[in-house]
């Protein structure tokens, strides 16, 4: 192994197999400090299996998951190395939030002021004293959050994080992410809607059927699957038509009289029509959104895909 | 350029110390807790209290032989008392455990502690250490208050009589031990109701349907932690009218107590640290 870089998640060859299913599938990437990576995937890639084994949780059938070089099981104690939030669900409900916390905190040495610290970063302080059963999914993801804060660790993960929060909960977390890459923190969130990372995140991976399908930043990704589009309004559109698929346009046109050109950029519509002497109502280029093109690129990949109904 | 975030690594942030108090802070932050201590105290010494008052009652018109046989030691621990403590201890060992499983605390426990073993001994340490606490007490307290009224018609023993002592120590000691299979059926089942019904028909009804009269089967009754409590608070051997030909020894019941509480931990400590959470 190489000298590994403080704050690194390394994962090589990583395999995790249950029966005949193959939950993660030879992962080689390596998850880098002072960004917010983007680990995206449909419902049942891999993304948590992959987690969880970062953390020693479970025990890789092949390869290698290590936090600064070391395996996670080797580390006498975890949170001042690495915080997650796996399942907001992880807690008992019978404890109050602070319960909770102190335990956690306890349990690697961390002073019990720390954990009034990360309530209040997390916006809990009221409800520390509430047993956790009575939560929302919003506030239990909150107290994950504040758990994984707890050791001011370099690394952080956290799954499916936006699950449950309200808009403004999800613009506290993107904040709090950023902040926290800032730091010089490697930030890891796994999400199966690009919409949830693309505004936080720096860097993505993005894994389907346990494979990894792209590993890029995000101006990349966009830049390779970003499909232009150009939107054009014209009131002759038959003759614009003909002569956007002599110049080796594709054109489709729509029930409301819009033609959707790709092949061709907005500029050139716009001298071609001018040539025509036609006039143009609109003409508006367009990027797909990489909603739409983690979509694509991920079809093939949907492990639980709904059929349409006939 | 980002700022270098480094894990402080003190060699004090792994004491083992830090994963009892953790433990601790688990153990009284449940209520299920509060209840079960309650109510092996109020077993304990309630039905100690009843025993003896019934006792109390009875005597001036009781034979001879009856006074004879009869000894104050079951007064102050009577089965009923051990059947609600069987219950209630290994519940709280159940509990403990199966309920970190069942809730999924187990894995943000051990991505805290990788060190699954050391959560394993931390946890066993403290419950046990609790339960014989509060098992000295209930007992001493049991003993105590039935005696004093067992006193008013002199059918009372003193602690130093013989056999007393090991009655007190047999009868707490059964409130850990039990936690101790409650734990680890709860290790093994990882999940609290399947374990605590598993407990209970592992310590309360096994023993109901294994009788003495063959060799072996006295052997697999002897192995059983309640009948070697019963042992226990025999402090002259088995009556007489048992007329067993098999009969339990002190020796063999002490020897029971200790195989199950090192099987429970063994069973603990490695489906803990074996198992995925």
């Amino acid at each position: 192994m190489t000298g590994s870089v403080n704050g690194m998640i390394e994962l090589d060859g990583l395999t995790r197999r249950y029966g005949r299913t193959t939950a993660v599938d030879d992962l080689t990437l390596t998850v880098r400090p002072g960004r917010v990576t983007g680990f995206l995937g449909p419902n049942g890639a891999g993304k948590s299996t992959t987690l969880r084994m970062v953390l020693g949780l479970t025990t890789p059938t092949s390869g290698t998951a290590t936090v600064d070089g070391v395996r996670f099981r080797e580390r006498a104690r975890g949170l001042r190395h690495a915080g997650a939030l796996l399942d907001a669900a992880d807690v008992h409900g019978g404890r109050s939030a602070r319960a909770h916390l102190a335990s956690l905190a306890r349990s690697n040495g961390i002073g019990a002021a720390r954990v009034d610290e990360v309530l209040g970063q997390v916006g809990l302080d009221d409800a520390a004293g509430r047993r956790v059963g009575g939560f929302s999914l919003g506030m239990r993801q909150r107290l994950g959050i504040a758990a994984a804060l707890l050791g001011d660790p370099p690394v952080l993960m956290f799954d499916e994080p936006f699950n449950g929060l309200d808009p403004e909960g999800v613009r506290w977390v993107r904040g709090l992410f950023r902040r926290l890459a800032t730091e010089g923190r490697t930030v890891f969130v796994s999400s199966h809607l690009m919409g949830e990372v693309e505004h936080c995140a720096d860097y993505l991976v993005v894994i389907g059927r346990g494979r990894l399908i792209a590993e890029e930043s995000l101006d990349e990704f966009a830049a390779r699957v970003g499909r232009a589009e150009v939107v054009v309004r014209s009131p002759e559109p038959a003759i614009l038509t003909t002569a956007l698929a002599d110049a080796g346009a594709s054109v489709r046109p729509d029930p409301a009289g819009a033609l959707t050109v790709t092949g061709v950029s907005a500029e050139r519509i716009g001298e071609l029509a001018l040539g025509l002497r036609i006039p143009l109502h609109e003409l508006s280029p367009r990027t797909a959104s990489l909603e739409e093109a983690f979509m694509a690129l991920t079809a093939a990949d949907v492990e639980y895909a709904a059929r349409e109904s006939r | 350029m980002t700022a270098m975030i480094r894990p402080t690594t003190s060699t004090h942030s792994a004491r083992f110390r830090d994963l009892l108090a953790a433990e601790w802070i688990k153990l009284w932050s449940l209520r299920s807790t509060w209840a079960a201590f309650a109510l092996i105290l109020l077993a304990m010494v309630g039905l100690a209290v009843h025993a003896a008052l019934a006792t109390h009652a009875g005597w001036p018109d009781w034979p001879a032989e009856q006074r004879a046989a009869r000894s104050p030691l079951w007064d102050a621990f009577p089965t009923e008392a051990q059947m609600f403590v069987v219950l209630a201890a290994s519940g709280v060992g159940a509990v403990a455990i199966g309920g970190e499983y069942a809730s999924g605390l187990m894995r943000t426990t051990f991505a805290a502690v990788p060190r699954r073993s050391a959560v394993a001994a931390a946890k066993l340490t403290v419950l046990t250490g609790v339960l014989t606490l509060l098992g000295a007490l209930g007992a001493a307290a049991a003993f105590a208050v039935s005696q004093a009224i067992l006193a008013d018609v002199g059918a009372n023993m003193s602690v130093g009589d013989p056999g007393a002592l090991r009655g007190i120590t047999a009868s707490a000691l059964l409130v850990p031990l039990c936690a101790l299979v409650g734990m680890a059926l709860a290790a093994l089942i990882r999940h609290t109701a399947p374990a605590i019904v598993t407990a209970a028909t592992v310590l309360l009804l096994v023993p109901t349907a294994v009788d003495e009269d063959e060799r072996w089967s006295a052997l697999l009754r002897h192995a059983m932690p309640l009948p070697a409590w019963q042992r226990l608070m025999e402090p002259t051997g088995p009556p007489a009218w048992l007329d067993n030909p098999y009969p339990a020894t002190v020796t063999g019941a002490w020897t029971t107590y200790a195989a199950w509480a090192a099987v429970a931990t063994l069973i603990t400590v490695t489906a803990l640290s074996r198992r995925h959470p």
